[in-house]
């Protein structure tokens, strides 16, 4: 499954991420044995903000602990692999700079993709190529496409992973150049501030002014390019609450679950609009994937 | 002088692109777009759900102004919306603060992993509330309520006037973000009875 080249970087993130969960579960040992059966010394906000700090500084001082680089690794191999129906490998995948060029390819995307005649980002793009290139049928990763809690993401996400790491420090700069491409970000925009559903929730509710929070959780306002650039580009993103890699059209059907809405199809047209806008509003911050969150 | 002209329409449908989306709403056309879209995002969803995805006419409203309506469209809303509370048999609004605390925790209900549902649905106000001092985890989107009944001297009216905003939020305040607890089914009256109580019974930490 695992081809040469590399495996260092590989090596490296795996050795890390060892030593992270034994720090982790090192820790939660010795909370366990400080454990007494009386009540929690109480906390002032100021010690829990001061501790959130602390953890996520950790979450982000070493770049290299981030176990998403083990899924980019897995999603490289996936990339090379001859696979599928056709026995092909992903090589000739064309991402918007030509057949099988990776490199700065997910900076600009969404994009409209004339062969498919629609707007793609990446998620889709990949299955696109699987589809046509390889000859699987989409059937099979639609039916379950994102990992549960505690499980690896999928192929699809894995080389997700992969091809975003390979426009790591660029710029994000999503194609405006096809009227389609327009049309999405218009729609995403139109979606983001659509209340629906019995909460009467739209993606503003939550993400629709500067400096909220969800319990503890920060939120950034979407709709502020200033705001949006400082959190579109850390995705994919190794989430360390459900230890998985994250995906943004994973990211979407959780906020639509959380809305009350029925399960967004992956891929679907409104879950790249949406992409779109947001990458829109983001344009020009600084690709910093893969990401490590919460 | 097609590429001049191709720049200018793509200049064109910039603008309209951000127009609509801040000013004055979606026109007819897109709004048809838009239902086209959603309704393709959701292959499986049964007609129950889909029926989730068409706002009525108060969000359609809100959505056409931004969730800012001038004076006079927000007093429709707040009339129309009004008209949908419904009031215990015995006019008692005030419940048992205790069982609002749970309630006032719980995000549990109607998502699409809670059916069948295994515990009643929640009313989640903590993440957006700072209600009890015993609850440092709270939210921020909506307004603090420490000591909110102790605040209003556990006035009569004050305890109507909560009543009446957790059952339908835009009663009171038009396009209010609150989801509307009461019209749109999410609690009982039983429980906005006793989320209520935890924001008005003096005994409630809220008031201590």
């Amino acid at each position: 499954m695992r081809r040469k080249g590399k495996r260092s970087t590989g090596w490296l993130a795996r050795a890390l991420s060892v030593l992270v969960c034994l720090l982790a579960a090192g820790s939660w040992a010795s909370a366990e044995e400080s454990a007494k059966p009386t009540e929690p010394p109480a906390s002032s906000p100021e010690d829990i903000a001061r501790g959130l700090a602390q953890f996520r500084k950790m979450l982000t001082e070493d770049p290299w602990s981030n176990p998403a680089f083990l899924d980019a690794d897995r999603g490289e191999a996936i990339w090379k692999e001859k696979r599928g129906p056709r026995k092909q490998s992903l090589e000739t995948c064309d991402l918007g700079l030509g057949p099988g060029v990776v490199d700065g390819a997910y900076a600009e995307l969404p994009r409209y993709f004339p062969d498919a005649r629609r707007v793609m980002d990446v998620e889709s793009r990949i299955l696109w190529c699987m589809q046509r290139i390889q000859g699987f049928n989409a059937a099979k990763f639609l039916k379950s496409p994102h990992p549960a809690s505690g499980q690896p993401v999928g192929e699809i996400g894995a080389v997700a992973t992969w091809v975003a790491s390979r426009s790591d420090k660029k710029s994000m700069m999503p194609r405006m150049a096809h009227p389609k491409e327009w049309e999405a970000v218009a729609l995403g925009e139109a979606l983001f501030n659509r209340r629906q559903g019995p909460f009467d929730f739209s993606c503003a509710s939550c993400h629709g002014e500067k400096g909220k929070r969800i319990r503890l959780q920060s939120l950034a306002q979407l709709s502020n390019p200033v705001e949006a650039r400082k959190v579109l580009g850390e995705w994919p993103a190794y989430r360390v609450s459900t230890a998985h890699v994250m995906t943004l059209q994973h990211r979407l059907l959780d906020c639509y679950w959380q809305m009350r809405l029925p399960p967004l199809r992956f891929g679907s047209e409104t879950s790249v609009a949406l992409i779109a806008y947001l990458k829109h509003v983001a344009q020009g911050a600084e690709i910093k994937a893969p990401g490590l969150k919460r | 002088m097609i590429e001049r002209l191709a720049v200018l329409a793509l200049l064109l449908a910039a603008a309209t692109a951000s127009a609509w989306g801040q000013t004055v709403g979606v026109q007819p056309a897109e709004r048809a777009r838009i239902d086209r879209a959603l309704r393709a995002a959701f292959p499986t969803a049964s007609a129950a759900w889909l029926k989730r995805l068409v706002p009525d006419e108060t969000l359609r409203t809100c959505s056409t102004y931004h969730n800012a309506p001038p004076k006079d469209v927000g007093e429709a809303i707040m009339k129309r919306e009004r008209a949908t509370i419904k009031y215990p048999p015995d006019g008692k609004l005030v419940g048992d603060w205790r069982r609002g605390e749970k309630l006032a925790q719980s995000g549990y209900g109607m998502r699409f992993t809670d059916y069948p549902p295994k515990r009643e649905n929640g009313g989640n106000c903590y993440a957006c509330h700072q209600i009890s001092p015993r609850e440092e985890s709270y939210g921020s989107i909506g307004v603090k309520l420490l000591k909110y009944g102790k605040g209003h001297n556990f006035g009569a009216s004050e305890t109507k006037t909560v009543y009446d905003k957790l059952y339908n939020s835009h009663a009171t305040v038009p396009c209010s973000r609150m989801p509307r607890f009461g019209a749109n089914g999410i609690l009982t009256i039983d429980q906005i009875k006793d989320l209520v109580a935890l924001l008005m019974d003096p005994e409630s930490p809220v008031n201590k």
